[in-house]
């Protein structure tokens, strides 16, 4: 394993993207931020620019209106990125499936790579997800750099 | 020629051991930050793992003239830390520092990115603020030493041997004054900050992704590594007290940082005019009078 995989495993940068969230799983999400969660003891830091992040924590359904900013926000990431689904609405919809105007979870947008559920998930539940998250994000670069190899060839 | 292949040794060592130097200081940074807000904090190697991991990442480049830029922002400052360790010209170096900067302003002007604009105009500002204070520190230093060069100092054979700061404690001050806007810290952390918080999206390194944010904190430990070591020129006899008061200094930026809430430009630009400038130029009229 080279020295760039193994540091990717300890810094992944978050952007956090709120849908229609009721706000219950942001500030679960943000809770991870504050001393008593405190992620960045894994090297995890909340940024603000999608080109900076590498894990995209998307909280809420997607509607009509936000699924043009949300496919925005995660084609501006570079790869390797992964897609991290926070509380049950993000993960199916939840009790907004039905709603005329919303389109269900982020999957239907976007390769998601975790689902936390729970309405709302707790901190440890969502550091876990982002652990997780990591790894895929793993299995995704070497399968890049096999792709990339194999053109090559 | 043997002087040649001694200063050839010195630089290799400096542009290997610089980065390596500074990395450990901003883990160190990071970890006393978390520390005093009451965290675990990252490891020491943190810094390191953020590095590796931006070069890994896929290269996404704005526009062509961009990764340039940073290159340029890069070689300049490593070329005044190679001033610097070889004693050269202390006028030249600040110059040469101005121009890595420049570059940074360039590479971020060069996008149509509003957010990167917003955040050169404003590191444009801070740099017309912190200039001049570096300026009259030189020609502080100048008018002590009667001599440009940093060699100056540590030769003991030209007649001086006392510590700069018996000779100019005011300047040292305006210097620690802008060495919380040149470390990017708050509260004069505005064109961009260097923890990972949100402003402005990122202000000036908005549009940098990747290799070329992984190269523009590579500078940033150059930078470091620089700014603490002309902090310790002010003490350059021992070098290991210089050293030691350095590693204070950063102490408490460190300090300041976590106490202190942001400031807008206009009063940073006014503070630092007033404060730095004031400061270093009386520390000027002193000497003059003493002469």
């Amino acid at each position: 394993m080279g020295i760039i995989s193994k540091a990717r495993k300890k810094s992944p940068w978050i952007i956090h993207y709120d849908c229609t969230s009721c706000n219950g799983c942001d500030i679960e999400t943000l809770a991870c931020l504050t001393p008593l969660y405190d992620v960045e003891r894994f090297g995890i830091i909340n940024v603000g620019n999608p080109k900076h992040a590498d894990i995209l924590v998307v909280t809420g359904s997607v509607n009509k209106r936000n699924v043009r900013v949300l496919k925005n926000i995660y084609s501006q990431m570079p790869e390797p990125k992964a897609v991290v689904a926070v509380g049950a609405c993000a993960c199916t919809g939840g009790i907004f499936k039905e709603c005329y105007n919303v389109l269900g979870g982020v999957e239907n947008v976007l390769p998601v790579d975790v689902f936390v559920p729970g309405c709302c998930p707790r901190p440890e539940a969502i550091i876990d997800g982002i652990v997780l998250a990591m790894e895929k994000m793993q299995e995704k670069a070497g399968l890049l750099k096999k792709a990339a190899n194999d053109t090559k060839d | 020629m043997n002087d040649m292949v001694r200063n050839l040794i010195i630089l290799v060592i400096t542009i290997l051991a610089a980065p390596v130097i500074g990395g450990l200081l901003s883990g160190i940074d990071r970890k006393i930050t978390a520390r005093m807000q009451n965290r675990y904090g990252p490891p020491v190697l943190q810094p390191f793992y953020d590095f590796f991991k931006l070069l890994g990442k896929e290269r996404i480049t704005v526009n062509q003239t961009q990764m340039m830029y940073v290159i340029g922002h890069l070689c300049f400052a490593v070329a005044a830390l190679g001033m610097f360790v070889l004693k050269q010209d202390l006028l030249m170096l600040i110059f040469i520092l101005a121009f890595s900067n420049i570059s940074l302003i360039m590479g971020a002007m060069s996008v149509r990115s509003p957010y990167s604009k917003i955040g050169a105009q404003r590191e444009i500002i801070q740099m017309m603020a912190y200039e001049p204070v570096l300026l009259f520190m030189v020609v502080g230093i100048y008018l002590t030493t009667g001599s440009f060069m940093i060699e100056r100092l540590f030769s003991s054979a030209l007649g001086y041997g006392k510590p700069l700061l018996y000779s100019l404690p005011l300047v040292f001050f305006a210097f620690i004054y802008v060495l919380t806007i040149k470390l990017r810290k708050s509260p004069f952390d505005f064109s961009t900050s260097h923890h990972g918080h949100q402003e402005l999206i990122k202000g000036l390194t908005t549009e940098f992704s990747g290799p070329q944010l992984a190269l523009i904190e590579l500078t940033h430990w150059y930078e470091l590594v620089l700014l603490l070591g002309l902090i310790s020129l002010f003490f350059a006899k021992p070098l290991w007290v210089g050293i030691l008061i350095a590693l204070g200094c950063y102490f408490l930026e460190l300090v300041i940082d976590n106490i202190s809430a942001r400031v807008t430009w206009k009063w940073m630009l006014k503070a630092t005019w007033l404060i730095g400038i004031g400061a270093s130029m009386a520390n000027i009229i002193w000497l003059y009078m003493k002469k």
